[in-house]
């Protein structure tokens, strides 16, 4: 009997001949992500534990950008901690304003394929777009990582996802997982692995696989992977030989298979306030916003970025309605100046933010009130996530938001 | 066996760690400092009416979300006994196991039970509401060690030779 | 007798051939400018307090939301709603997003000669182009709201003579920070600060804003500088008029007259917690910084982003420092990515924000912490201005931030 992806990760880590779903495993952690909102709590569990010294102060990457830039007193007491953190354990992996954390895993190359990540955050499972098994935990489990290096999992099953085929123009990535999400439920894939594959997959970047493998845990996936290809090994800077082993066997067992033509897709938008009400934009008529939110880790990447561009250069934001755009790190945001995409967006009426998660977090950068409403382009539309709960979050592409923009209500791009 | 009476809360599915506890509280100092704002989004009343060992009943998905171990921590310092739902998010079980937060599945208790109704619980065995048992699996044993040793800051501090 | 500029104008706003100082005059107000500070508080008075609400001239409003955006809690997102609503109700001219209200007055509205009144106190930065500017509170904005007219008292004017240019590496600010600092934080209370001179005619309009713009931080009810061709230019320019230049006549009436060679300025520091706390930079002794702030209505104009992207270029911020750059305006922004500027501040590792008020007005944007401190090209440097009560705020020129944001302490370019 074959493996999976997921299977085959961990029998490499574990050196296991073998493993199966359900198994409990010890594996030996490639990596850790920790954050600016939890450092305080994992320092301080840390040394409760009794621990004085990381396992490997290499494999561990601190990322400030949920309080980035700072809107409150209290803020600059994470930072506090973690320079404290970073100072003491001599932490080389550490970004401070740069952007995201997970687009910075990827980007900076601190999570490649095959690698086993976890970080403080439900969204580590985005380095599943380069074939990593990456995961969120809690600030306890991550204390005794770092001091161990080590963490017990249980082998998830593997629902298979084949997409097969050309999506139809302006048809993105977004879309795709989205409706993924509304057909398995918020909680359809429940410790389970959304293991992706087909032509229409292969035709994707890696960073429209990143949106995919980023959503993942909203349908309570612990991870969302795909195989490694060429575009993944000249993105992570690896050899194709060096992840061949890195593919689920033709015999492999899965829980649960999807099959989907990919043609089949339409634009669509999660409705509020869960992330599995999805319902074709073509059917939301005259639903009037006010605001546009391009960005995220799911959404705030250079190609989001151009498509926003390209449909809003030359137009303007419709009146009394505001676009923030927040690029994902400071790379993107370079880029995106570089390219003139910045130039587009601003022209047209738009605030560019400094990289950090901001709105998508819920702290900063263009919080809403009471009867207000959003598109956008993250990755969660639960109660209260923007500002109070009497605030409508819809979630859609780049592309649906930009066009939404310019008309001041959702519509198709 | 560990066996206990309590107060039943009523929430529904999908139960969010931003209803749990929005971002917004993220950055005060302490989890006694959040607690005041456990389920506002949803119902900001809730927090203030919580007595000590009182239960949490839910439907399914309960704690699904981010990673934020504050909201299994701020159901634990509202003196919880346990929350019992349909099925947990999986980040949320794995925190509230290691922070000695009980958590029970059980796939029908949530359809019959009514807020304010009176359950009791014996661990690993059974729940009974209106004189009507109710079976509930045992937890697996790796799980079952870190409850054992007081949560994983414990377990760890026995590793690490402090107690 | 003759008149001061600041007479002259007032006699024009009041229909009548001459004032002098200590008269009171009913006025026309030419614009009246409110932002997110206290917009919501006037609504509020105009529907709970009027029997019969109006509004006279809603041509002659501008209403900015420019303080927290975009909003970092649902409390400041309701502020900016019941404004847009207004807006949009009564057909109010609404900028949200666009820059720092004063920034955006004086590249859209103000012409030379004009009487405007703003809801907020550096609204003394019009007199840049030979227009009377101050700052009301809401109250007073309710009134000129709804009769289009307000009263002043006639205030004496105190001279300022320019002579000489100031040296490379001195900066408008430095001068104005000077001024302050002699005359002290209530010098010139109530009075006019007229800027003349061949110094003064020296400076490019955008040096003039630095002056106008805090002429309140010695008290002042407006500064203006005498305007010449260099004014003209940048309203025609910007397709407005310029019909009237009002230069102070020979014998009109000073209280005081100060001399000032600019070739002897030299580059100063305001201290904390006071605006008139000025010293010589080369006084400040050993400060470490933990954030820098380029910006603001005072300082945040492609003249100062250009001073600073020389002294980053090739260079990088300080470990320890948080350095945050926001552009006065979109049209600033724009102009400092076509320049090239925006790519040296993302690659030094600087912050740089949307167009908004941002540090200077502390509490949406690089709030600062217990004990922090903070050097920056903001208006004030208050008691817990920019955060924390027990943090401290450092005034001094663009030059001087950048300098000290790659530092790490305050130190000169």
């Amino acid at each position: 009997m074959g493996n999976t992806l997921i299977e085959k990760i961990i029998m490499k880590n574990t050196q296991k001949a073998n493993v199966a779903p359900g198994e409990i495993v010890t594996v030996n952690v490639d990596r850790v992500m920790i954050h600016d909102i939890f450092i305080p709590f994992v320092a301080d569990k840390f040394k409760e534990m009794g621990f004085t010294k990381l396992w490997d102060s290499d494999k561990v990457v601190l990322i400030y950008d949920h309080l980035v830039p700072t809107s409150a007193v209290e803020d600059v007491r994470h930072f506090q901690i973690g320079d404290a953190f970073a100072k003491e354990h001599n932490l080389k992996n550490f970004h401070k304003a740069d952007g995201i954390c997970h687009q910075l895993m990827t980007e900076c190359g601190y999570a490649k394929p095959g690698d086993i990540v976890f970080g403080t955050d439900s969204h580590t499972t985005t380095y599943g777009c380069v074939g990593c098994f990456s995961s969120g935990i809690g600030y306890t489990e991550m204390a005794s990582i770092l001091g161990t290096g080590q963490m017990w999992i249980r082998v998830p099953e593997t629902i298979k996802v084949r997409i097969d085929g050309k999506l139809p123009e302006n048809v993105t990535s977004k879309d795709v997982i989205l409706r993924l999400i509304g057909d398995l439920g918020a909680d359809g894939a429940t410790y389970k692995v959304l293991e992706f594959s087909g032509s229409a997959i292969d035709e994707m970047s890696v960073a429209s696989r990143m949106t995919m493998s980023n959503m993942a845990i909203e349908a309570g996936a612990k991870a969302g992977l795909f195989a490694p290809d060429e575009k993944t090994c000249e993105y992570s800077k690896v050899k194709m030989e060096d992840v061949a082993w890195l593919k689920a066997d033709e015999d492999a067992s899965y829980v649960r298979e999807m099959t989907y033509k990919a043609e089949d897709f339409v634009l669509v938008c999660a409705c509020p306030s869960q992330v599995d009400k999805i319902e074709a934009v073509s059917n939301l008529k005259d639903i009037k916003i006010d605001q546009v939110f391009i960005g995220s880790c799911t959404n705030g990447r250079l190609e989001d970025l151009k498509a926003a561009a390209e449909i809003l250069k030359g137009k303007k934001v419709a009146p009394f309605v505001k676009l923030i755009v927040t690029p994902a790190s400071r790379s993107i945001y370079l880029e995106a100046v570089k390219a003139g995409y910045i130039t587009d967006l601003v022209e047209a009426g738009a605030m560019v933010t400094q990289p950090g998660c901001g709105l998508c977090c819920g702290r900063a950068c263009g919080i809403l009130t009471d009867g207000e409403r959003v598109v956008a382009t993250n990755n969660r539309n639960f109660l209260g996530r923007m500002g109070t709960s009497k605030v409508e979050i819809f979630l859609a592409s780049p592309k649906t938001a930009a066009a939404s923009a310019i008309a001041g209500k959702i519509v198709e791009a | 066996m560990e066996q206990f009476t309590g107060k039943v809360w009523v929430l529904g599915d999908d139960i969010d760690t931003d209803i749990i506890i929005p971002t917004e509280y993220l950055a005060l100092k302490t989890v006694d400092d959040m607690k005041q704002y456990a389920f506002s989004p949803l119902r900001p009343e809730l927090a203030g009416l919580i007595q000590d060992g009182d239960i949490i009943v839910a439907g399914k998905n309960f704690g699904c979300g981010s990673s934020r171990e504050q909201a299994p921590e701020i159901i634990k310092h509202l003196n919880i006994k346990c929350v019992i739902a349909k099925s947990f998010a999986r980040i949320f079980f794995r925190n509230s196991i290691n922070n000695g937060l009980l958590l029970i599945e059980h796939p029908t208790l949530y359809d019959v039970v009514k807020e304010g109704d009176t359950v009791s619980v014996a661990l690993n065995d059974k729940i009974t509401h209106n004189g009507v048992d109710y079976k509930i699996n045992p937890l697996p044993d790796n799980l079952m060690e870190i409850i054992n040793a007081g949560g994983l800051v414990k377990a760890m501090q026995k590793r690490n030779g402090l107690r | 007798m003759g008149m001061t500029i600041g007479e002259k104008i007032i006699a024009r706003a009041a229909g009548v051939e001459s004032v002098k100082a200590g008269e009171i005059h009913t006025v026309n107000l030419d614009y009246m400018m409110s932002n997110d500070g206290t917009t919501h508080l006037t609504v509020d008075m105009f529907h709970n307090k009027l029997k019969k609400p109006r509004i006279a001239d809603k041509d002659k409003l501008v209403f900015i939301v420019d303080h927290n955006i975009p909003a970092e809690n649902p409390k400041t997102a309701a502020a900016h709603r019941k404004m847009r609503e207004f807006a949009k109700e009564h057909g109010i001219k609404f900028y949200e997003g666009k820059g720092v209200c004063h920034q955006i007055m004086v590249e859209d509205f103000v012409e030379p000669g004009q009487l405007i009144m703003g809801a907020d106190s550096h609204t003394c930065s019009y007199g840049a182009l030979g227009a009377f500017g101050t700052g009301i509170g809401c109250t007073d904005f309710l009134y000129g709201m709804v009769t289009g007219k307000s009263w002043v008292m006639v205030p004496e004017t105190i001279r300022f003579n320019l002579t000489g240019k100031l040296r490379e590496g001195v900066y408008p600010r430095d001068l104005i920070l000077t001024i302050i600092g002699d005359v002290g934080a209530n010098g010139c209370n109530y009075k006019v600060m007229e800027f003349a001179g061949e110094g003064a005619h020296n400076l490019s309009i955008n040096d003039r804003f630095v002056l106008c713009n805090l002429a309140v931080e010695a008290g002042a009810k407006t500064g203006i500088v005498e305007p010449d061709e260099k004014v003209v230019e940048y309203v025609e320019s910007r397709g407005r008029k310029a019909d009237n230049l009002f230069v102070s006549d020979s014998d009109a009436v000073f209280e005081k007259v100060y001399e000032y060679d600019l070739s002897k300025i030299e580059p100063v520091v305001a201290r904390p917690d006071f605006v008139d706390d000025v010293i010589p930079l080369s006084e400040v002794g050993e400060v470490k910084i933990d954030q820098a702030f380029l910006g603001s209505c005072n300082n945040g104009r492609i003249d100062d982003l250009r001073v600073a992207a020389n002294i980053l270029k090739g260079k990088k911020v300080h470990k320890d420092v948080r350095f945050i750059i926001a552009p006065a305006s979109n049209s600033v922004y724009l102009q400092a990515v076509e320049e090239g500027l925006m790519e040296i501040f993302l690659e030094s590792g600087a912050m740089v924000m949307n167009a908004n008020c941002s540090v200077c007005w502390g509490s949406c944007q690089g709030v600062i912490g217990e004990g922090e401190v903070l050097i920056s090209t903001g208006t004030r440097n208050f008691k817990g201005r920019a955060g924390h009560k027990d943090s401290k705020v450092y005034l001094g020129s663009a030059a001087t931030v950048t300098a000290s944001a790659i530092a790490g302490k305050i130190v000169g370019a």
